[in-house]
């Protein structure tokens, strides 16, 4: 049962739950409040509804009311009040302060990456800085929540504690029929993947079109596969405005501008190297001689490639740092709650997220971003892609294929689009 | 109590502190004062016609400042089980002024042997005088005196069916001013009184409506007193009693004008303790011994 389409509802604003219990059917008394509810010029949604068996039963709806705003809401609410529909909630959240520095409350309200909204001072708030497996604490001077990782708390943050106060709105999945929305279902190696690749470069044109912010999270495979060239073509076309990734991509990518290898092979050739192996090493080593990947551009040491085209266009870039790293290069963040740091607030604006060739980095970055964000995630290996759903972020479409051509065929779709030949791009 | 289930048992207060001491519903205005005397001389006729209908009539004491309290159908709401225990819900009334009843009703009912339940204080509730049984459903009176969502709460306690009923006039600010259960599958009612949500649900769920008209409604009409087959109302209610005449009905009418003036006649005025003639659950009362 359903007033109005979702999206409809959705775009009205403000918004409470209710519940209604008891003898509702047979009294007439939900249809009373559903229709004194469009007749204030709200709508609603029925989340759930249990009907009554037998005479004696009673039955309960659980109804979400929304409308334009939240003088009109206040109206309606009081008015489906006296019929018996109550809000679920009508308490504000818990607020405990921290008493211990970078650790949470007992029972703190662990956040997911939906949007979600706290009740404070008998008002619901969105929760800002929207991430999973966070703390919310609510600003004592604003007023305004946010959600902040453990590591981040500090002695006498307000935390929300417990579940009442919060509510969550999960993320609507796109229902459009569209291929886009079919990828989403499942990871699979059999999906029609030029269908696919044709809307990433849609949501990417679209997105430079409308001045978005598109990131791309990228794993060394991308030099070792000779697609770097594709990814700089990217780079260049003002597809890409932010690229996270790790020592690897930057280091090989770097041995490639310098040596004309990736990990010792010949990536015109395929041969491999005499001392290859040590290529990256002397890579890495020069640019820590000169003291950043950006004087080694500026110094005209580095003169192609995947970094260059970086500092050259301007795209800002973190390479967050592993165990196993060599050197790292100069601007490789070793310190990993620091690099989450700078990835969180880097990601704040993002609206579109490419993830190639990487587990660690695409999982990490899912952990951060809120369940809005548009994640394509394109990996060899089907478990990159599983793994990022298993670990909340849902909202990711996979498409399981070689690096290569997935980049040569988005670089060819985007200039089909440039030149007017793809069709209408989806909003 | 022995005879409970053979004879009908009714409870009613004498109006010895009755008058118009405050304004709390359109009828009553402190410049239209009612005469103690005549109230308590109709009161009496009540009381006798109902005997000679064959109730047995329990008094509880007035108490001086409670001029409502005379209104026992607002005490509670009585329910009893087939093992024959006998429940009151006791009224949560709204207004401050009639509150001062409550514990002298609940004393009353104590001493008389019933189970004492109230819904949460949050929950306005005005006993019988909004809540009805027809057969096996409770028809509930809300928006005015009572809340929809205390009803949602005594189908709960009682696990019976609640029709709540929103009552749109403030002249028929209890159920029980223009909705009158006859029996199991009949019941009186003033249809303006209702909205079209409640009258739906009313024609769906009783079998046999009896409509009154506006100017019946206004002598009180539905607030009728039902003793076996004998109704009785306040004066002026032709139309009803033929129409109840000829459907088998002995309806008798007494004047009750000075509690009228207060918003009540005969049924405010009483309150039926073994379970009005409409309720299924009366039937399920074991025979009472001797």
């Amino acid at each position: 049962m359903q007033s109005n389409p979702s999206a409809e509802l959705e775009a009205l604003a403000a918004v409470e739950e209710v519940e209604v219990a008891g003898h509702i059917i047979d009294s007439l008394i939900l249809p009373k409040v559903l229709d004194l509810i469009t007749g204030h010029g709200g709508a609603f949604r029925i989340k759930q509804i249990s009907i009554g068996q037998a005479r004696n039963d009673p039955s309960y709806a659980l109804v979400e009311v929304r409308a334009p705003d939240e003088a009109t809401l206040a109206q309606i609410l009081e008015q489906i009040a006296d019929h018996g529909a109550r809000p679920t909630t009508d308490v504000d959240c818990r607020l405990v302060p921290a008493d211990v520095e970078g650790a949470f409350p007992e029972g703190f309200y662990a956040t997911t990456n939906q949007r979600t909204e706290v009740r404070l001072d008998g008002h619901w708030v969105p929760v800002a800085d929207q991430e999973m497996d966070c703390g919310i604490v609510v600003d004592a001077q604003t007023r305004r929540p946010r959600c902040v990782p453990m590591n981040e708390i500090k002695v006498g943050d307000l935390v929300v504690v417990g579940h009442s106060g919060v509510r969550v709105f999960p993320h609507e999945r796109d229902t459009a029929q569209h291929t886009f929305a079919f990828m989403n279902s499942a990871v699979s190696s059999e999906k029609p993947k030029g269908l696919a690749i044709r809307d990433i470069a849609r949501q990417l044109y679209k997105n430079r079109q409308e001045g978005g912010k598109s990131v791309l999270v990228g794993g060394p495979a991308i030099v070792h596969t000779g697609s770097g060239e594709h990814l700089c073509e990217l780079i260049r076309r003002g597809y890409i405005n932010l690229l996270f990734a790790g020592n690897a991509l930057a280091t090989h990518d770097i041995e490639q501008a310098l040596f004309g290898t990736s990990l010792g092979v010949y990536l015109d050739h395929g041969g491999l190297a005499e001392t290859g192996h040590e290529h990256h090493l002397r890579a890495i080593n020069r640019i820590r001689r000169i003291g950043s990947i950006r004087q080694a551009v500026e110094q005209g040491v580095l003169t192609r490639g995947i970094m260059y085209e970086c500092v050259k266009n301007n795209v800002d870039f973190l390479l967050a740092g592993s165990i196993r790293d060599d050197g790292p290069l100069p601007e490789v963040i070793t310190d990993v709650l620091e690099a989450q740091r700078q990835m969180r607030q880097k990601l704040r604006d993002v609206n579109f997220c490419l993830m190639v060739a990487t587990t660690l980095h695409s999982v990490a970055v899912g952990n951060l971003l809120p369940a809005w964000v548009k994640v394509f995630c394109v990996d060899i290996n089907p478990s990159t892609v599983i793994k990022l759903n298993d670990r909340g972020s849902f909202q990711t479409a996979g498409l399981v294929t070689d690096v290569e051509p997935f980049l040569r065929i988005l670089v060819d779709e985007l200039q089909r689009l440039e030149r007017g030949e793809g069709g209408t791009v989806q909003r | 109590m022995s005879d409970l289930r053979r004879q009908p048992q009714i409870l009613m207060c004498p109006p010895d502190h009755y008058g118009i001491e405050y304004e709390i519903n359109p009828w009553m205005d402190r410049t239209r004062q009612a005469d103690r005397a005549v109230a308590a001389q109709q009161w009496k006729q009540l009381k006798a016609i109902l005997e000679d209908a064959g109730a047995k009539v329990h008094t509880m004491p007035a108490v001086p400042g409670l001029p409502d309290l005379v209104f026992t159908a607002n005490a509670a709401l009585i329910y009893g089980d087939a093992s024959g225990g006998k429940l009151a819900v006791l009224a949560n009334f709204l207004h401050p002024q009639r509150q001062g009843e409550t514990e002298h009703d609940e004393a009353w009912f104590r001493a008389h042997g019933f189970e004492i339940q109230r819904l949460p204080e949050e929950y306005a509730f005005e006993g019988a005088g909004d809540a009805l049984f027809c057969g096996e459903t409770l028809f509930a009176g809300y928006r005015i005196r009572s809340d929809a969502a205390g009803h949602q709460q005594l189908g709960a306690m009682l696990s019976c069916r609640v029709i709540p009923l929103e009552l749109v006039d403030h002249y028929y600010y209890h159920l029980d001013t223009c909705f009158c259960p006859l029996d199991p599958e009949t019941a009186i009612y003033y249809p303006a009184a209702f909205d079209e949500y409640g009258l739906k649900a009313l024609h769906a769920h009783v079998p046999n409506l009896i409509a009154v008209q506006a100017e019946e409604a206004q002598r009180f009409a539905c607030n009728a007193v039902v003793v076996g087959r004998t109704v009785v109302t306040n004066t002026g209610c032709p139309k009803l009693h033929a129409e109840l005449a000829a459907r088998g009905f002995t309806p008798r009418e007494t004047p009750l004008d000075e509690f009228v003036k207060a918003g009540g006649s005969a049924k405010c005025l009483t309150l039926r303790l073994d379970g009005e003639e409409a309720a299924a659950w009366r039937y399920r009362q074991p025979a009472a011994t001797a």
